[in-house]
């Protein structure tokens, strides 16, 4: 979404051919789900409770800017799931099943943390890896369900989500050092397992942001420069002729499958690995058989950032933000669950904005042709 | 045989809404749209039926007509929300998975939102009795009666009702065999004057309201009448599109396919009460995800030779040819 825009200025700022460009469509068409999606929240919002309305929605919009720590502490998570689902997304899969390697990849972090001892300083990058190879295992199910057995990946990596999070949660209720039944949570994790802070008091957020970050970077760079990355999006345009381009369709769906659970189980670790802002304690985790909600996440941030990662960060982060809003707004009265319908809306929006943004474009094209031929009337 | 009697009496409250939904799914997916969204239409339905009885159940109305008014709210609210599909995927034309999603999404958010303010809880509680302790007549019936009108309700006979009266629309009218080829080749049906976007919407609607029936029986057999926003229909909707698959997008088949998951299910939740299973001690977390095991083994097998509609998911553009 951004390289188009960084590359004009160089022959001077045109605006005609900034706007013809995809990344820039991509760009408005963002822009618009997410106002409409605003829109219907705030009328929500109106028929909830009309005297709060006007104040509850303006946490919504601008809460998030005094917290910018936990902002981007709640952005890496989904920002891993949105870049499993986006990576996925530009070979034509459907990766709904990143809630379930989000688990998978959360109880393998879980796993390493408690129950190996190893010395400062290795031991959470370890359970980092851990948590990715968690999310890989998850991924390369369904992967290979597609690449072998023609199932349909959006059944089976649904199918997955369920079985994931009945297991981790059984397998952590099983455990009594993980496991502290009287709290029904996790117990607190130790803090050589601890991703290190970034220091800005009052929040959580720590490395793992820069980390997703550079992984977005580097997936940029994998499908903009690599050849595995242009295979991916040539099936994702039409697997027939990449197929007949002799390009190895199996294997890519497998690999895609792979590196998308990778992704998200990272995001798990992430999640879970963090350092808490109240000293000894730190991130829990309770097993109450619900299905992760930063996976279906995951879907809102890569359909806003239009499945580029560099798009992604910043769906990521405007994600979070209205997220961390729509907490405060619970100081007027209003419910979390607002921004979750919020999303919902963007994400239903977004599956056709790019055809409305080009229909109100011919729209106004049209009305601007047309004052055009008046006035050449007029002239004459 | 009490054992068989009690697993046959607690499965066909579970099969109901897992052969209704899939039944929707096929109208919808054999007029040529994925309709994933099929777990928000049925907790949409679900949440108005439930809706519905909260506010009546004070009237003294018999259970059993509350039980069919609710069905008829919950098929009005399916079919508005399904309308939402419809216009983005027929109309705009739009990615009908990702709009399947977002109708997902919606719905579980909108329920604990509206429950929370207005109930003070996760969702809907209603304390009316629509279990039948043994139906008249038909519940003395020797072995079948005890299988299937005694324990039940009245949701197991409407819905083996509407089973035929799908299976009748599907096969035996016009309008079956119409929105049969919309499903294969929309071109070939355009040509010869169908009017492909008018049986895409009633292909959708169909399972708007079979799923808005269906949530609101599933929330009526399983749940006694309530809806969480938390739980919702617990992935019923897609367990129905599983069942669907493996039906091969045919009515009969589709009805065996759910009395099997539904067999599963109520399975998993009764391991207590049958000896011979309770004895293995294996811990009843396989169990509860056995169905979901299950659907992948079973897609496993039948996938490969699958009978899927040609043109489903594919967005009719009469420019296109």
């Amino acid at each position: 979404m951004q390289d188009k825009q960084t590359q004009t200025p160089k022959k001077g700022f045109d605006l005609k051919q900034l706007t013809k460009s995809r990344g820039f469509s991509a760009f408005t068409a963002a822009l618009l789900a997410i106002a409409l999606g605003l829109i219907f929240g705030f009328i929500v919002m109106i028929l909830a409770n009309p005297d709060k309305a006007i104040s509850g929605f303006r946490y919504v919009l601008v809460g998030g800017l005094g917290r910018f720590g936990d902002v981007l502490y709640f952005a890496t998570p989904i920002m891993m799931t949105g870049l499993a689902v986006g990576f996925a997304f530009r070979m034509g899969l459907f990766n709904i099943g990143a809630s379930g390697q989000y688990t998978m990849g959360m109880f393998f972090a879980l796993y390493v943390g408690f129950m190996w001892d190893l010395p400062n300083g290795i031991h959470w990058v370890v359970a980092i890896l851990a948590g990715m190879l968690g999310g890989m295992l998850w991924g390369i199910i369904p992967g290979l369900f597609k690449a072998f057995l023609n199932v349909n990946e959006v059944i089976t990596s649904i199918m997955f989500n369920y079985i994931g999070m009945y297991l981790v949660d059984m397998i952590i209720q099983g455990n009594g050092v993980i496991y502290i039944a009287s709290k029904s949570r996790t117990n607190y994790l130790p803090s050589t397992v601890q991703i290190p802070s970034l220091g800005i008091t009052g929040s959580n957020v720590n490395l793992g942001i820069i980390f997703a970050i550079i992984i977005a970077i580097a997936l940029f760079i994998v499908l903009e420069r690599t050849t595995f990355g242009y295979e991916l999006k040539a099936t994702g345009f039409n697997k027939y002729a990449a197929d007949y381009a002799g390009m190895k369709g199996k294997r890519n769906i497998v690999l895609t499958m792979v590196i998308a659970g990778g992704l998200a189980g990272m995001g798990g670790a992430f999640a879970i690995l963090a350092p808490s802002a109240i000293a000894g304690s730190s991130m829990t985790y309770e097993p109450i058989n619900i299905i992760a909600a930063n996976g279906f996440n995951g879907i809102a941030v890569a359909l806003l950032g239009s499945s580029n990662p560099i798009g992604i960060i910043f769906s990521a982060t405007f994600i979070s933000h209205i997220q961390r809003g729509g907490t405060l707004a619970n100081l007027v009265g209003y419910k979390p669950e607002i921004i979750d319908i919020v999303i919902a809306v963007i994400i239903y929006f977004s599956a056709f904005a790019m055809i409305m943004n080009a229909a109100i474009g011919r729209f106004i094209k049209a009305r601007i042709n047309k004052r055009h031929q008046k006035t050449e009337k007029e002239a004459k | 045989m009490d054992t068989i009697y009690y697993l046959i009496q607690n499965m066909l409250p579970v099969a109901i809404p897992l052969l209704l939904v899939a039944l929707g799914g096929m109208f919808s997916e054999r007029s040529g749209v994925i309709n994933i969204g099929l777990e928000g239409i049925m907790l949409f339905g679900a949440f108005f039926g439930a809706l519905f009885v909260f506010t009546i159940q004070g009237a003294g109305i018999d259970a059993q007509l509350v039980l069919l008014m609710g069905m008829v709210v919950a098929a009005l609210a399916g079919f508005v929300y399904s309308l939402l599909l419809s216009f983005a995927a027929v109309t705009m034309k739009a990615d009908q998975t990702i709009t399947g999603t977002s109708l997902n999404m919606l719905i579980p958010a909108a329920v604990l939102l509206f429950s929370k303010m207005f109930f003070n809880s996760d969702g809907i509680t209603t304390n009316m009795g629509f279990f039948i302790r043994k139906m008249p007549v038909l519940g003395d019936i020797p072995v079948l009666g005890p299988m299937f009108f005694q324990k039940t309700y009245l949701t197991v006979i409407i819905g083996f009702v509407i089973l035929i009266i799908s299976v009748i629309i599907f096969y035996k009218t016009k309008f079956g065999l119409r929105l049969r080829a919309c499903g294969e080749h929309p071109q070939a049906a355009d040509s010869v004057g169908i009017n492909v976007y008018f049986m895409r919407y009633a292909g959708v609607s169909l399972s708007g309201i079979l799923g808005g029936i269906g949530g609101f029986f599933y929330s009526v057999g399983i749940l006694d009448g309530n809806i969480n926003g938390h739980s919702g229909v617990a992935g019923f909707g897609f367990l129905a599109l599983a069942v669907m698959i493996f039906g091969q997008w045919k009515p009969i088949r589709i009805m065996f396919a759910a009395l099997f998951f539904a067999f599963l299910r109520t399975l998993a939740y009764s391991i207590a009460l049958i000896p011979f299973l309770n004895d293995l001690g294996i811990n009843q977390t396989y169990y509860k995800m056995l169905p979901y095991v299950a659907t992948m083994v079973v897609l496993a097998f039948t996938s490969k030779k699958s009978r899927a509609p040609k043109a489903e998911g594919i967005p009719y553009d009469k420019a296109k040819r």
